[in-house]
């Protein structure tokens, strides 16, 4: 009798405090909107990027035209292929070797010839279904340094967990220093937004390359990764890559004092970067429009540059581009995060 | 002998107002904090800002401290604008700070030191505001009156002209709150502006040179406390118990309060009000006579209501 008494009692303060929990959400207006915006957004993103006709699960390029019906060469006509025109052979082969392409076919002769990597798993699929398709095809020697998947999506997952530990990091810091009034406190000093925010990008920058070299050298021991170009330009792509990635989740951070709204906000940015910017796959033959809002996203141009010199051995030049975005971003959102900053709730 | 002197030409007298509030309005959505507050604060001494909660002390003093914009009026510090030199030369002291949690005393000093280009040696800061023994001690294991010398701590680093103190006390336990006071005297005897808000009359009474009584937003009353008290009281308060108070005495047409088991009457004429309760046959054993304080002139102005 006692254990009931005591279960019904426990309910009763559970639902006290599940109610008075529940409550505080609601009231919360903008944690909610967040919160309930999010997967909203997700399925508008996911619709966007998945919508339509269900994915390929290859992509091979074809050089020279394709024949006009598509049956005249039945391999084209094969479903969840995506057939992604390309116009020069060298870039073709280049993809293949990336990984980013499983097979490159060259109709512009006849019989057709093909480059793919028999180790790769799609590249071995996808010549099965050729070769079942037009057993004439002449499979040709690859000419660039094969690349292992997994050697491509290293330099994925590392960009991944930096953008976790930048983003996630700082943000959540600084709302908590808002929160708690030790930035009323700074405010009443000296020390103006921009230095605050820099000494936040400082630390934690610190803090993403540590990781990132642990994890570098744990798996790429694992993994027998070998880096083809300049460890030291790799050193320098992650150092303005965190930056940038530090700045924009400080951005995030410059006004909000609720961890749930700013969890909220973070969740937005970093899905469509876990999705848009390469970690798992390469957005070649992806709609043109996807392809430049990918852009946008620094860790874009991080995995970009990291790849292209852990796999090619691109240097300095090569990835300048995506340096100078690094660094200039790192300075835009800096400057939005100090103008928009304020040091206490609002 | 006429000695045919050059004419003297005699200085300006030198403004000593170090601060000066001017025509302060701050106005919320559905509320008015401060309407229309005007005051000068002098170079050297303590001002108290004294007021019932919601009186618009603290907004007053956070738009003086620059942590708030006002909707109207302005804030001048020496003759400008509150600007860098402001920031340089005040220390501030919130009424609800948080410090980083996993740093020390010692540490948390050195931060705030280091963001001041002039100030005190941190070693004269901890003597000064007695931390010795704290300063390997993480920040959030500090008790409250600890917590509030470390924060004074940090609002002298930068050697301030001017303190603003917003409630310092409030929830200390009367030791530390005594040793406070012997901090803030000390601070005091350099001759520190001190600009301090608190709820506690006795506080405002020991340090405070001149005090504003505010309330809804207002000022009621400004003057130095023993001025204000002569300029209001021209009397003495006598206390009893509240059961020594009978029903015969209720009917006497004197004016009482009665309040936490206490009368208080206030009388121009002792003798004559002494001689009528006795011809009542009240008791008078337990009789208090004492002149009014700061308590009795706050709530003589504000009245005895609770504040919603």
């Amino acid at each position: 009798m006692s254990v009931m008494i005591n279960l019904r009692r426990g309910w009763k303060r559970l639902l006290a405090v599940w109610h008075a929990r529940n409550l505080e959400f609601v009231r919360d207006r903008t944690s909610l909107v967040f919160t309930l915006g999010m997967p909203v957004a997700i399925v508008v993103a996911m619709a966007l990027i998945f919508g339509g006709p269900p994915r390929p699960l290859l992509k091979v390029g074809v050089l020279g035209p394709t024949p006009t019906p598509l049956s005249a060469y039945p391999f084209l006509i094969e479903r969840y292929i995506q057939f992604v025109p390309e116009t020069r052979q060298e870039t073709g082969i280049h993809y293949v070797s990336r990984n980013d392409l499983a097979l490159l076919l060259d109709l512009r002769q006849r019989p057709v010839r093909y480059w793919a990597i028999a180790d790769s798993p799609t590249g071995y699929v996808a010549e099965k279904l050729l070769l079942q398709a037009d057993p004439t095809a002449q499979r040709q020697p690859m000419a660039a340094a094969v690349t292992r998947y997994i050697d491509w999506l290293f330099p994925g997952v590392l960009g991944m967990n930096m953008m976790f530990t930048c983003l996630m990091g700082a943000g959540y810091v600084v709302v908590r220093y808002r929160k708690n009034g030790f930035l009323k406190r700074l405010s009443a000093t000296p020390v103006s937004a921009f230095e605050f925010l820099s000494a936040q990008v400082l630390s934690r920058l610190g803090l993403a390359l540590l990781v990132s070299i642990i994890l570098y050298a744990g798996i790429g021991t694992v993994i027998h990764f070998h880096n083809v170009g300049s460890t030291a330009l790799l050193l320098l792509i992650a150092v303005l890559g965190s930056l940038s990635l530090i700045a924009f989740g400080l951005i995030v951070a410059a006004r909000f004092a609720s961890e749930e709204v700013v969890g909220g906000l973070l969740n937005l940015l970093t899905w469509p970067m876990m999705l848009l910017s390469g970690i798992w796959f390469s957005l070649e033959g992806s709609p043109r429009w996807l392809q430049w809002l990918a852009q946008l996203f620094p860790l874009t141009h991080i995995l970009q540059a990291a790849r292209a010199v852990t796999l090619d051995g691109a240097g300095i030049g090569a990835v300048g581009v995506d340096l100078a975005y690094l660094a200039g971003t790192t300075l835009v959102f800096l400057g939005v995060g100090a103008l928009s900053f304020r040091w206490r709730p609002e | 002998m006429i000695i045919d002197s050059p004419a003297i030409e005699h200085p300006v007298a030198t403004d000593t107002a170090l601060v000066r509030v001017e025509h302060l309005v701050k106005r919320y959505t559905d509320n008015t904090a401060v309407d229309g507050v005007s005051f000068e604060v002098r170079e050297g001494t303590c001002f108290g800002l004294l007021g019932p909660n919601g009186a618009g002390k603290t907004t007053t003093i956070e738009i003086m401290e620059g942590i708030l914009a006002p909707t109207s009026g302005q804030v001048r510090y020496r003759g400008g604008p509150l600007g860098e030199r402001f920031r340089a030369e005040a220390g501030i002291l919130f009424q609800k700070t948080a410090l980083q949690d996993f740093l020390t005393v010692q540490q948390t000093l050195n931060l705030f030191r280091g963001l001041y280009d002039h100030g005190l040696p941190v070693a004269e800061v901890i003597r000064l505001c007695a931390l010795e023994k704290l300063l390997t001690r993480d920040n959030k294991k500090l008790s409250g009156g600890q917590l509030q010398r470390l924060l004074l701590g940090v609002a002298l680093v930068n050697d301030p002209a001017i303190l603003f103190l917003d409630e310092p006390t409030t929830g200390l336990d009367p030791q530390a709150r005594r040793l406070f006071w012997d901090l803030v005297q000390s601070i005091k005897a350099q001759r520190k502006t001190i600009i301090l808000t608190t709820h506690y009359m006795e506080e405002a009474q020991l340090l405070c040179d001149e005090i504003v009584i505010m309330d809804h937003g207002r000022i009621i009353a400004q003057g130095a406390p023993q001025t204000l008290l002569r300029e209001h009281f021209k009397a003495v308060l006598l206390e009893l118990p509240a059961e020594d108070w009978t029903p015969a005495a209720r009917e006497l047409g004197v004016t009482f309060f009665e309040a936490a088991g206490r009368v208080e009457l206030t009388t121009n004429d002792l003798e004559g009000t002494l001689r009528t309760l006795m011809q009542a046959g009240i008791c008078l054993a337990h009789l208090t006579i004492r002149p009014p304080n700061l308590e009795d002139l706050f709530l003589e102005l504000t009245g005895k209501d609770l504040r919603a």
